[in-house]
């Protein structure tokens, strides 16, 4: 069976049985104890632990560290088998940090599609009043799921971009700790395949906020998504560690931190609240955990303790958690933006740093989700201020954009038309959240479809858009080939149009009265039509969603053979040929010698590295 | 400078386009309480500025995509503008004005939404999975319709016998979590309804199964028809037990997970049930009479019909007298097809 030679199905196999030795340990110590031998919750859960550790031995990811433990040596090999190509150099063990970005992407993609298949199972049951084919229970685990997973498949696609672009574009030839980058990736796999079991397990139906006390009273499902987003979490602190090491070790000489690419710097922004924020969202997870299977009572009204108190811990990571999705997109928005317009980002140090300041303001404004929940009402005003806040270095970014554009001589290839998409959702996005930042206005708007659409623009604009803008944008560097740019100018325009439907639909059901997480609505509102609207802008995204992964499918294989450097450039990654040789820069160092984005400027460079020679025509 | 001109008149079009545009549409439920007054202002003050910042930023992206856009034939590279700090200073400190101002509004029109009528009429507001109860402790009057008397100030007391619930009235703006705990946690949201008729309280934050149906009728009356209503509601009472049963189980949210009609919902129906046979989840099997649907109430989960999930918190029959149980028992013994 060669395919269980494979990092992913040996893992899986692993898993299986970890989980099996698991269970079969707490019940024999609850044997031992003289207690009823089967109580699902422990044992499911001790034994889900006990399988995500069985995979990550099974993936072999840990080899390496046992054997410097006992002082083997190890190669500096970075695939566990060289001869693998095509997809299957994916599913097995590398610690090449292009192959964990693209692994990171095609789990992000897979992930992003269970989710988007939840959200139009719901929609569909939503187009029209009353019940027709979701039970309440599966609407909401449908519903809470849709949320996580997404929010999962999002930070797997910000890991991917950070992943295979940092190195790339800081000079560097891996990761600071390759070893890590792909243990921090394989844990994402058992992670999601917890989170997603939970819908074998009864589902929960909390959303993916996970309040206690019904997060205390929901089904076995409701670990599982405790679980699942524990050890994701834990991915994302070790992955956000690696990046930073990275972005401070490993710059090729004259990378100085203001003429790294400005993306470097958004990965570097979002790895701050990755590494420091997350173990809030774990801590407050743990908690309604231990309360669960110990019977704590952290958050047990009847035993003195404070519902409110899980919220101020789940979103002192969770409002931050947003900075990490959209920072990423807004980075590769200031990274394609001269690339298309052939002139130099304006206002370079200004857009670097804001990212840095949307970051930190970030901590600050985690309460204006709990502007309505009935905390102390004193610090509603404070949080207010500091929320309106988060506009000026978010506006420093679009008057940055509009000031690169001005003059510009455009041209609208795939990735460009998404940027510009990008923006335009993002500004939506941007501009719907003030009236949930002032307090009178959210008491109206709280829990409600505007957020919704709120939400739905900011995560649209600031990370979807801009990943597709990236993924047809480094398409020749993963792959060396061309993506098919009649398709890839439909699903833009299938995309954008709709998502506009859907967005402004949301916001207005919920000005009207819509609330958020609810299976079924009261046709008094006089909603109905904008709800077949939304439904109907949902299936034509994904439409157009599926028109891509044909596109990236058909061009992987048989797409043209791309130019060295199809849009003409300065960052380093496009100086390299495509696909990128394993070892990055190894045998073509370089030194900075200018800026960046001197694009307009005759004579001017950024990098010394020898550009590859076209091949010629006999190759 | 003749570009600028041009997109800033752009600019302004669409602005005005875009103001037009949301005053012509349908956004904001009816107006019905003092509360909504100000948050109605703000929110028309938060659409004019969204509509101009929209334009802004989209008008000189759309002129720039329109007139500077590369021609036929050209290959070479933009300008070398590499930036201009006078300009970032000034969308710095222009936008950090803005907000600051935008803040303090939004801290005024709070203080409107807030403030205190010391002689405003109680209300005990009593959420549970998944009914919403209503009591007028000055009056001693239960009801699971809100009536409030137009123009006076409603204090309403929120409390929660289970998981967070939240209060929200559309048509009156505010919303506030009503969540479960002591005194210590009751939280309270003023209100002054404007307009008698008709409105639905909605439950706004995620309850579980029922969520989406946990509501409750809300009128507004003129004055002397709210004391109309709550002599009647003190003289209604019944005086027989199983409608007095009927109405505790109304008040008491027992209707929305136990069915009287023999449909299944998240509970056993109450339909032929007392005296049946019942298998519990460990197996054994229950006679229901008087002592286990007391027990039921009092201790939900002590022992669980088999097929049913433990839905009910203790905390549901807490405010229930023992008299109040045998009106209910009563109540469910009636209940013979």
């Amino acid at each position: 069976m060669a395919i269980f030679s494979l990092g992913l199905f040996t893992g899986l196999l692993y898993q299986i049985v970890g989980t099996l030795v698991g269970m079969g340990l707490v019940m024999l110590i609850r044997l031992l104890m003289g207690i009823p031998v089967w109580n699902p919750e422990p044992v499911w859960v001790v034994g889900m632990l006990f399988g995500t550790l069985a995979f990550m031995v099974g993936t072999g990811s840990v080899d390496d560290w046992f054997k410097w433990a006992k002082g083997e040596p190890t190669t500096d090999e970075h695939h566990s088998d060289p001869r693998l190509t095509g997809l299957k150099k994916y599913l097995a063990l590398s610690f090449d940090h292009k192959v964990i970005g693209i692994q990171y992407g095609l789990w992000a993609l897979v992930m992003i599609t269970v989710a988007g298949s939840f959200a139009l199972t719901f929609r569909t049951e939503l187009a029209a009043p009353d019940l027709q084919f979701l039970q309440p229970d599966l609407y909401n685990t449908f519903m809470s799921l849709h949320g996580i997973v997404m929010i999962m498949g999002i930070l797997l696609g910000v890991a991917a971009m950070s992943n295979y672009l940092v190195p790339l574009m800081i000079g560097a030839s891996d990761m600071a700790f390759p070893r890590l980058n792909a243990f921090a990736f394989w844990l994402n796999v058992p992670s999601g395949i917890i989170l997603l079991s939970s819908i074998f397990f009864g589902g929960f139906d909390t959303g993916w906020t996970g309040y206690p006390p019904l997060s205390d009273q929901a089904p076995l499902g409701m670990q599982m998504f405790f679980i699942g987003v524990y050890i994701f979490g834990l991915s994302s602190i070790l992955g956000s560690l690696n990046i930073l090491v990275t972005i401070f070790r490993m710059r090729a000489p004259g990378m100085i931190l203001f003429r790294m690419p400005v993306f470097v710097w958004t990965a570097l922004a979002t790895s701050i609240i990755s590494l420091t924020a997350t173990q809030l969202i774990g801590l407050s997870f743990q908690m309604v955990m231990f309360q669960r299977l110990f019977g704590m009572g952290f958050f047990r009204p009847e035993v003195g303790g404070n519902v409110i108190l899980f919220q101020h811990l789940f979103w002192f990571y969770s409002h931050p958690a947003v900075y990490v999705f959209i920072l990423t997109g807004l980075g590769v928005i200031s990274e394609l933006l001269p690339v298309f317009v052939r002139k130099p980002l304006f206002g370079y140090r200004w857009v670097a740093l804001s990212s840095l300041a949307i970051a930190l303001v970030g901590f600050f404004v985690w309460a204006h989700h709990m502007f309505a929940s009935g905390m102390e009402t004193y610090l509603r005003v404070p949080f207010m201020f500091s929320t309106l806040l988060v506009a000026v270095p978010t506006g420093i970014k679009f008057f940055s954009w509009v000031g690169t554009m001005w003059r510009g001589k455009m041209t609208f290839q795939t990735p460009m038309l998404f940027v510009l998409g990008g923006i335009s959702v993002f500004l939506l996005g941007g501009l719907s959240g003030p009236p949930n930042g002032t307090v009178a206005t959210d008491l109206h708007l709280h829990d409600t479809y505007w957020i919704v659409g709120h939400f739905h623009a900011t995560m649209f604009g600031g990370f979807v858009f801009p990943f597709f803008a990236a993924i047809y944008y480094w398409f020749p560097k993963m792959t060396g080939r061309m993506y098919n740019e009649k398709f890839g100018k439909l699903h833009f325009w299938l995309m954008l149009p709709a998502f506009y439907v859907q967005s402004l639909g949301q916001m207005q059901v919920g000005l009207l009265g819509m609330r958020r997480r609810i299976a079924d609505y009261d046709v008094a509102l006089g909603i109905s039509a904008s709800q077949m609207a939304i439904t109907i802008a949902g299936f034509v995204i994904a439409v157009s969603v599926g028109i891509f992964f044909l596109n990236l499918l058909d061009s992987a294989k048989r797409g043209e053979v791309a130019e060295a450097n199809p849009w003409n450039s300065r960052s380093p990654e496009w100086q390299l040929p495509s696909p990128v040789p394993e070892h990055n820069y190894a045998d073509h160092p370089f030194e900075v010698l200018g800026e960046p984005y001197d694009y307009g400027l005759v004579g001017s460079v950024y990098t010394s590295l020898d550009p590859v020679p076209e091949p010629s025509a006999t190759d | 400078m003749r570009h600028f001109i041009f997109a800033a008149l752009l600019v302004a079009a669409l602005t005005v386009l875009g103001i037009l545009g949301l005053e012509q549409a349908r956004l904001l439920p009816e107006q019905a309480s003092l509360q909504a007054v100000g948050i109605d202002w703000l929110f028309s003050l938060h659409f004019k500025v969204i509509a101009f910042l929209f334009a802004l930023i989209v008008g000189f992206m759309l002129y720039s995509i329109f007139v500077f856009r590369r021609r036929e034939g050209d290959t070479t590279d933009g300008d070398h503008i590499e930036g201009n700090t006078s300009l970032e200073v000034l969308w710095t400190v222009v936008p950090l004005g803005v907000v600051l101002y935008f803040s303090f509004l939004g801290a005024q029109v709070l203080g409107d939404v807030e403030r205190i009528d010391p002689l405003a009429l109680e209300v005990d507001v009593i959420g549970s999975q998944w009914a919403w109860r209503f009591e007028y402790p000055d009056y001693d009057v239960v009801s699971t319709t809100l009536v409030l008397p137009v123009d006076q100030q409603a204090v309403l007391r929120l409390s929660s016998t289970d998981v967070i619930h939240s209060f929200w009235v559309p048509e009156f703006r505010v919303k506030q979590d009503v969540l479960p705990g002591d005194e210590n946690m009751i939280r309270d949201l003023r209100v002054t309804p404007t307009e008698v008729g008709e409105y639905t309280v909605r439950c706004a934050e995620l309850c579980g199964t029922q969520h989406a149906y946990m509501t409750a009728p809300v009128v507004v009356v003129q004055e002397d028809e709210f004391q109309t209503w709550l002599e009647e509601q003190a003289a209604a009472i019944p005086e027989d037990p199983v409608e007095r049963g009927r109405l505790w189980a109304e008040q008491n949210a027992c209707l929305t997970c136990h069915s009287i009609d023999g449909s299944k919902l998240v509970g056993p129906t109450w339909l032929n049930v007392y005296g049946s046979q019942e298998i519990m989840e460990d197996g054994s099997t229950v006679i229901v009479d008087d002592a286990y649907i007391y027990e039921s109430i009092r201790e939900p989960a002590l022992r669980i019909v088999e097929g049913y999930p433990p839905a009910m918190v203790p905390g549901l029959g807490e405010n229930l007298s023992d008299e109040q149980i045998a009106d209910i028992i009563a109540f469910i013994k009636s209940l013979k097809e």
